[in-house]
């Protein structure tokens, strides 16, 4: 039997470990002195204020929700795939090929066909490291982190040698042709009566975001795939016992993680930028560490634990635009919600635990029905 | 290539190499008594903030160094709070600290210096200055001998000195002595350790205290001895090189030197691509030779050269009753 409800599990807990790391913040922010208070105020006025701030929130939360799924489908089984920011650069890299060297007719056939190469490029960069844990026994973990640099070191080398136009010194790939130029949020919007900011950066990549966390859920909990990870997740021996190939799942699983990653791409790529930058993934990899943790893995907590860490994405540009708090204060609440969610997730429990327990014991018993006699 | 070239490069590779073989002994304890620690790169940045804020202030750099151990030893600390007593997961945990310090030594270094997220620069005694062995002037006219002592074995900071006396302390408390053996039995097989009467979690904890203080010294190495201040996120991955090493090592003090030392070859060869170019002819790039240590380290890992086995019960809390 379970000790905690499942109502504790699904909310209290997270809850509990985001006001452990808002609490933990706060002090940060007192301790460089400034006040807390005028800040959260600052962050919410500035990421939900005005559809400028939302529009921001969004196109951060978009990113974040490709990562944390990323994350999310490894962790369910038991996989831990650090390497969503090394998917990330190389979905960049797909995306950049797909727009920059194919005539694409009409955006929505250039969506389509930048969505299928980021992903393809995000899935091979995560199918080695599965590969050499499933085939050789390497540590995922250790393979993927070593892939990230790789990632940076052969984008930083294409950009550099290869796809920098002539002439430019800015280690980039020319702007992509105006028929891949997604719709915004403001083009979106604007036919049904809502003038949404022109400037924000969200467009419909947030549409395939959302579409890819459905999916997900379908995925996992609606499909034997999705039950053949799970159980893998819970336990190796007993999932193989029951006939499932461990080699089969990690590779899956590991590649439909990389292909979230590499998708994160038609966003900040394809979407914002509209050309191929050094350093676009900006971190977002692993951001979706934290998501994912927040989330609980769960589709639904991703997307939401997506918005939170997009608001505080938002906010924490608007803090340091407007006072002396600098960015990385985002960078420490990130931590902060990693080591509560994720590593202390067992000093938050036992605690709980224990209470819950008391509880119950001290409610008397319900009376307990007699069992029906059998007949003689 | 000529000889003077030839130990210039190798100077900046031993300069090079200090850090990386510090915390790859740092990671060398943890992962030996079982704690997998990928916050070696997190708890060098920390370290690296405080000796040099701390010697900025104060100008006197053995109070930096102090102050950097500290900080490094404080999240050692957290870790092992994490892994250890609530057994947590301990690789979300060493992501968790990197993210930790990447954030906390900008937010601090603004808040008390407003430069940026930098420290001011270290000048004089705020800094480990090199130290000329004896006899260096003397020995420096002879041939080959001469530069072999004056440029490569002198000259250094007492850091380096004391990073590479500490692979054959290393060695010997790993080897040699009732607390290396234990240690590396917990590494293997806790519940021996255990029924023995030897107490896991304080095994442990010791293990990633030691951690904690190699991590700090690393840490005030590149702040006050290999450059003069603290800027934003200058451990630049250097922990995860450790981490590298320390595969490509097999776990083993003396393979650290030799791999830290040929990591930190390539660290001084991305910087000198004209000896490259003399060597052998074609040009490569750069950014092909800094990925070098990861792809050899995957390969290592993979097992295509040489197997690495890590301790059998790294990464795995130990719960006492079942």
């Amino acid at each position: 039997m379970d000790v905690m409800p499942k109502w504790a599990e699904v909310v209290l807990v997270p809850l509990i470990s985001l006001l452990l790391a808002a609490i933990l913040s706060a002090l940060v922010i007192l301790g460089i002195g400034e006040d807390p208070v005028a800040a959260v105020k600052l962050m919410i006025s500035g990421a939900l204020g005005s559809t400028y701030g939302w529009g921001y929130t969004l196109y951060y939360a978009t990113n974040f929700m490709f990562t944390g799924l990323c994350v999310a489908i490894a962790f369910h089984a038991r996989l831990f795939n650090i390497g969503g920011e090394g998917q990330a650069m190389l979905g960049g890299l797909g995306v950049a090929l797909a727009c920059l060297y194919i005539p694409w007719p009409h955006w929505s056939l250039a969506l389509l066909g930048a969505t299928t190469m980021a992903a393809i490029f995000g899935a091979t960069w995560a199918a080695i490291p599965a590969f050499l844990q499933a085939k050789r026994g390497s540590h995922i973990v250790i393979t993927t982190i070593m892939f990230n640099f790789i990632a940076a070191a052969v984008l930083n080398y294409t950009l550099v040698n290869l796809m920098r136009p002539a002439g430019s010194m800015d280690p980039a790939t020319a702007r992509f042709p105006d028929a891949t130029k997604l719709p915004t949020l403001h083009d979106m919007l604007a036919p049904i009566g809502i003038n949404f900011s022109k400037a924000a950066p969200a467009n419909i990549s947030l549409l395939v975001a959302i579409a890819a966390c459905i999916f997900l859920w379908v995925l996992i909990w609606r499909t034997r795939l999705g039950y053949e990870i799970r159980a893998y997740g819970h336990s190796e021996s007993a999932a193989k016992y029951a006939g499932i190939s461990p080699f089969k799942i990690t590779m899956i699983a590991m590649t439909i993680s990389g292909a979230l990653a590499g998708m994160m791409a038609i966003n900040n790529v394809m979407g914002e930028a509209e050309r191929l930058v050094l350093n676009a993934t900006e971190g977002a990899g692993f951001i979706g560490i934290a998501v994912a943790l927040m989330g609980r893995s769960h589709p639904l907590g991703v997307f939401l634990a997506a918005i939170l860490f997009g608001f505080l994405y938002q906010g924490g540009a608007e803090l340091a635009l407007w006072t002396t708090i600098p960015r990385e204060l985002i960078v420490v609440i990130q931590a902060l919600v990693i080591l509560f969610t994720g590593a202390l997730d067992n000093m938050v429990r036992m605690p709980l635990e224990k209470i819950f327990l008391t509880v119950r014991s001290l409610r008397p018993p319900k009376p307990e029905r007699k069992p029906v006699e059998p007949a003689e | 290539m000529d000889y003077l070239t030839l130990i210039q490069l190798l100077d900046s590779t031993v300069r090079l190499a200090t850090p990386l073989l510090l915390a790859c002994l740092a990671g060398l304890f943890s992962e030996r008594a079982g704690i997998f620690d990928i916050g070696l790169d997190g708890k060098m940045l920390a370290a690296a903030f405080f000796s040099a804020a701390i010697a900025a202030i104060t100008g006197n750099v053995w109070l930096g160094l102090l102050a950097g151990i500290a900080a490094s030893l404080a999240l050692s600390l957290l870790h092992g709070l994490a892994s250890i007593t609530f057994r947590g997961n301990q690789l979300i945990s060493g992501v968790a600290i990197n993210f930790l310090a990447a954030g906390l030594t900008v937010l601090i270094a603004q808040s008390w210096f407003q430069q940026g997220g930098r420290t001011p620069s270290l000048i004089g005694g705020a800094r480990f200055n090199p130290i000329t062995l004896p006899f260096a002037d003397q020995i420096e006219p002879l041939p080959f001998i001469g530069p072999l002592y004056a440029e490569l074995i002198s000259g250094h900071s007492i850091l380096v000195y004391m990073a590479f006396a500490a692979v054959p302390l290393t060695w010997w408390i790993l080897y040699r002595t009732r607390f290396g053996l234990r240690l590396r039995a917990v590494g293997e097989n806790p519940a021996a350790v255990d029924t023995a009467g030897v107490s896991v979690i304080g095994l442990r904890y010791s293990a990633v205290c030691i951690c904690g203080v190699l991590c700090g010294v690393a840490g005030a190495y590149l702040s006050t001895a290999l450059q003069a201040g603290f800027i934003k996120d200058m451990s630049a991955g250097r922990g995860y090189i450790a981490l590298a090493a320390l595969i490509f090592a097999k776990w083993r003090p003396w393979y650290a030197l030799w791999a830290t030392l040929l990591f930190g070859l390539f660290g001084a060869l991305e910087t000198r691509p004209d000896v490259i170019e003399a060597l052998i002819g074609i040009k490569v790039q750069g950014q092909l030779l800094g990925a070098l240590p990861y792809v050899m380290t995957v390969i290592i890992l993979a097992g295509f050269v040489g197997k690495a086995i890590p301790p059998r019960a790294g990464g795995e809390p130990y719960v006492k009753e079942r």
